[in-house]
């Protein structure tokens, strides 16, 4: 099954060789992999996309917590979270294609970010299925290029029923 | 500051005024050294590690520098220091042919969870990634061989890591620490504020204590079970929890077979020890735990030696299982109680818990026999378990460890169980890997924790004489041999200069059958007898070789010399080589063929 972990580990030289090293060295699986700063510098979070049975996902967890450096684990999968992906494509759009590409942005909510005389730049985010969707759409009218970023994930922050909270604010909790 | 106004301060303030006077940095990771207690070093110098060395000379009422003869065996050295004394061993070696002949011995320390910090030289700072003159990726080739490493890149850093690496190298679960410093940085004058005296390391939690709730579950299930058994491991050793153990199994009355790596954490004598497990272990030990429905394993990690086919692995059991380390628990087999924490303070919270509810049988003595007289206790047949006892005695009568003894040929059982006779069992005992090891797993029969010193986890040969000399070196007054065969002495044998040059007391049991012995019988049961390039035609007379390096050398080929020799030989003052010729095709009995289940053992 498939499982996203979000890693905290300390910033420091080495450690993400240090993770990698760990899936490489014991034959797991990594499907996508994102990293970036904390808002705490000093802290980074990895966002790992991995798949394995129970027994192993389990060893996995376990395996990452034993760095030294690792400060926490989260299974996002075991919990309620959204995920996304994102992706930029340089697909063919000259003459009356254009419009239909067009069309295909708006259904998606996608963005163009750039264009030229037989091609536009398409950045789209969404769960990864959105992504495939597009992009199968897409290769229809011929892509020149395409660059997709792994997974980044984070999990529903607990919604506490509060009767005296107004509306409003729970969803602007929820952004 | 002249040294007037010095004498005016305070202790205090002298200590951090001599803190901040500049020193290079070599100077600082020595000074670190001696804060962490550190007084012996095995290592090697080269180009990278001058500094290092300079300063070494100039410290020798703090350090005693032990030069070996390859990196691979200083740190087999300091691995066998570490083992018998139960502290960090510490090892010092240059850059790059320096550091990649370090890794073996950093591997076997991390395969067998030993604390160790290993301090490799590295190229300096600004010619790090420029392929130069002995350049390695020390850092990125021990990365997944040690427990944790550090590349130094500021001499500011120093001592503070030094803190830090001797602190994860000998807590939680112990294992190898490596410390690459560029030659630059050791070079380079800084002044300290202090020595290391904390560590920050937030995601690191080494210590864990079982819950109340598991110490009692546990407790529960053992004293339902029927029959029980405790598999017990290195992790008990590592604990120093033998004295704890040792309560536990004669509170409960419970079987206590242990690893490879667990030997002499019971004393093998005792009436409640049912000898080694697993593929070469004894067929009671593998019968019992193969037919128990409740295994206690403490500090073990469910190794494919041990536990042979994993789906026919206990299959009646319940298993509770203690590891401080996390990731042991459930990893090749389901743990039903996984407890974290330390072998040694879970079962004293076990203990404790026992005292209040639970009155342990008195039958059990504890007194020590002899391995030779370990039978049944009658006592036994007291207690509510007497069937199981009953059945492990069938099994033992059944197929007891035995051999055919020859007046023609030394059989090397015979060898193991003279060597038992004549220290007591007493000695501290360093082997590679083999039939030598498996047979004084078998026959030696250890008394106490920290005599037994092996290459468990990596199966290093060439690991037992410098792993030998290293514990003779922290022990200088006791019996310390190496046990080794001719394929694995003559790996590292060039260390005979080391201890001779040591004035050590080491000696040195080669079993000699002229082949490479555990392949040679591998060959002869699962590939028809091809013998394969094992072989050893060539070797060096090891008498002579003994003397060559200025060490004394015996030889025993026939079974009425072998007692003399040894009694000779062990009592002798110095280094001495003892070249006992054994019986050539001896198979290492009973066995688990591998991939099998342990009830498929094969007697003879």
């Amino acid at each position: 099954m498939r499982h996203t972990l979000s890693i905290l580990v300390e910033n420091r030289f080495g450690e993400l060789a240090r993770i990698v090293g760990l899936f490489s060295a014991r034959g797991y699986n990594i499907e996508s992999l994102t990293v970036a700063e904390t808002l705490e510098p000093e802290i980074s979070r990895v966002t790992l996309v991995t798949t394995g049975d129970d027994r192993t996902i389990d060893q996995i967890v376990k395996q990452l917590n034993k760095q030294i450096r690792v400060l926490s684990v989260t299974d996002l999968s075991a919990q309620d979270h959204v995920e996304r992906e994102m992706v930029l494509v340089h697909v063919n759009a000259a003459g009356e294609t254009r419009q239909s590409v067009l069309n295909l942005v708006e259904i998606f909510r996608a963005k163009v970010i750039g264009v030229s005389q037989t091609t536009l730049t398409i950045e789209a985010t969404g769960e990864r299925s959105k992504v495939d969707a597009l992009l199968r759409l897409l290769c229809a009218f011929g892509i020149q290029e395409m660059v997709r970023a792994g997974t980044v994930a984070i999990a529903r922050p607990p919604v506490e029923v509060n009767h005296q909270t107004p509306v409003r604010e729970l969803v602007d909790a929820k952004g | 500051m002249t040294a007037k106004t010095a004498t005016t301060l305070n202790d205090d303030t002298k200590a951090v005024t001599s803190y901040r006077t500049p020193r290079k940095g070599a100077r600082i990771l020595l000074e670190a050294l001696v804060h962490e207690g550190v007084d012996t070093i095995f290592g090697y110098p080269g180009g990278a590690v001058l500094p290092i060395y300079d300063e070494l000379a100039r410290m020798p009422d703090q350090f005693r520098h032990i030069l070996a003869r390859h990196e691979q065996g200083a740190v087999h050295m300091a691995e066998g220091y570490a083992k018998a004394t139960a502290r960090v061993g510490v090892v010092l070696v240059t850059s790059g042919p320096g550091a990649t002949n370090a890794v073996t011995g950093i591997a076997n320390a991390f395969m067998d969870s030993t604390p160790l910090v290993v301090i490799t030289g590295q190229v300096p700072r600004k010619m790090i990634g420029t392929d130069a003159f002995q350049e390695v990726d020390t850092v990125g080739i021990t990365r997944p061989c040690t427990k944790y490493n550090y590349l130094v890149r500021e001499v500011s850093e120093l001592a503070e890591i030094v803190h830090e690496a001797f602190h994860l190298a000998g807590s939680g679960r112990p294992g190898p620490v490596v410390i690459d410093i560029p030659k630059d940085v050791t070079a380079e004058l800084a002044s300290l504020d202090s020595m290391g005296k904390s560590v920050r390391l937030p995601g690191y939690q080494p210590n864990k204590r079982a819950t109340t709730e598991q110490v009692e579950r546990a407790i529960q299930r053992i004293l339902e079970a029927e029959r029980p058994i405790l598999y017990v491991g290195g992790g008990v050793i590592h604990a120093n929890a033998a004295d704890e153990l040792l309560r536990l199994a004669e509170a409960l009355e419970i079987p206590v077979t242990p690893t490879l790596m667990g030997l002499g954490c019971f004393p093998s004598g005792h009436p409640l020890s049912l000898g080694m497990l697993g593929m070469h272990g004894t067929y009671w030990a593998n019968m019992a735990i193969s037919e128990a429905d409740l295994i206690i394993a403490i500090g073990v990690r469910f190794d494919d030696r041990v536990t042979g086919a994993l789906d026919k692995f206990a299959p009646h059991a319940e298993i509770i299982h203690v590891d401080i380390d996390e990731s042991s628990l459930s990893k090749n087999v389901r743990a039903h109680l996984p407890i974290r924490g330390d072998a040694k303070s879970v079962m004293h919270q076990m203990l404790t818990s026992l005292k209040g509810g639970y009155s342990p049988p008195l039958s059990v003595s504890s007194g020590v026999e002899s391995a030779e007289t370990n039978t049944k206790a009658v006592t036994r047949y007291c207690t509510p378990r007497r069937q199981w006892w009953q059945q492990i005695d069938e099994w033992k009568e059944f197929a007891p460890l035995s051999y055919e003894n020859s007046n023609e040929v030394i059989k090397p059982q015979f060898l193991c169980q003279e060597l038992h006779r004549l220290t007591n069992g007493e000695a501290i005992i360093a082997t590679d890997v083999g039939q030598h090891q498996m047979w004084l797993a078998q026959f030696y029969g250890f008394k106490g924790p920290r005599q037994s010193i092996t290459s468990g986890g990596l199966g290093a040969m060439g690991f037992g004489f410098p792993a030998a000399l290293g514990a003779q070196l922290a022990f200088p007054d006791r019996q310390v041999i190496a046990f080794v065969g001719d394929g694995g002495f003559q790996m590292t044998a060039q260390e005979l200069s080391t201890a001779v040059q040591y004035q050590t007391n080491t000696k040195i049991i080669v079993m000699n059958n002229n082949y490479l012995g555990m392949v040679r019988q591998w060959q002869e049961i699962f590939y028809e007898g091809t013998y394969s390039a094992v072989g050893m035609d060539g070797a060096p007379d090891f008498v002579k070789l003994a003397q060559a390096y200025g060490a004394i050398g015996l030889r025993a080929s026939k079974p009425q010399e072998l007692t003399q020799v040894l009694k000779e030989g062990l009592s002798m003052n110095g280094v001495v080589v003892m070249d006992i010729v054994v019986s050539a095709e001896e198979n290492v009995y009973p066995m688990i063929p591998p991939g099998a289940g342990l009830k498929e053992i094969v007697l003879r």
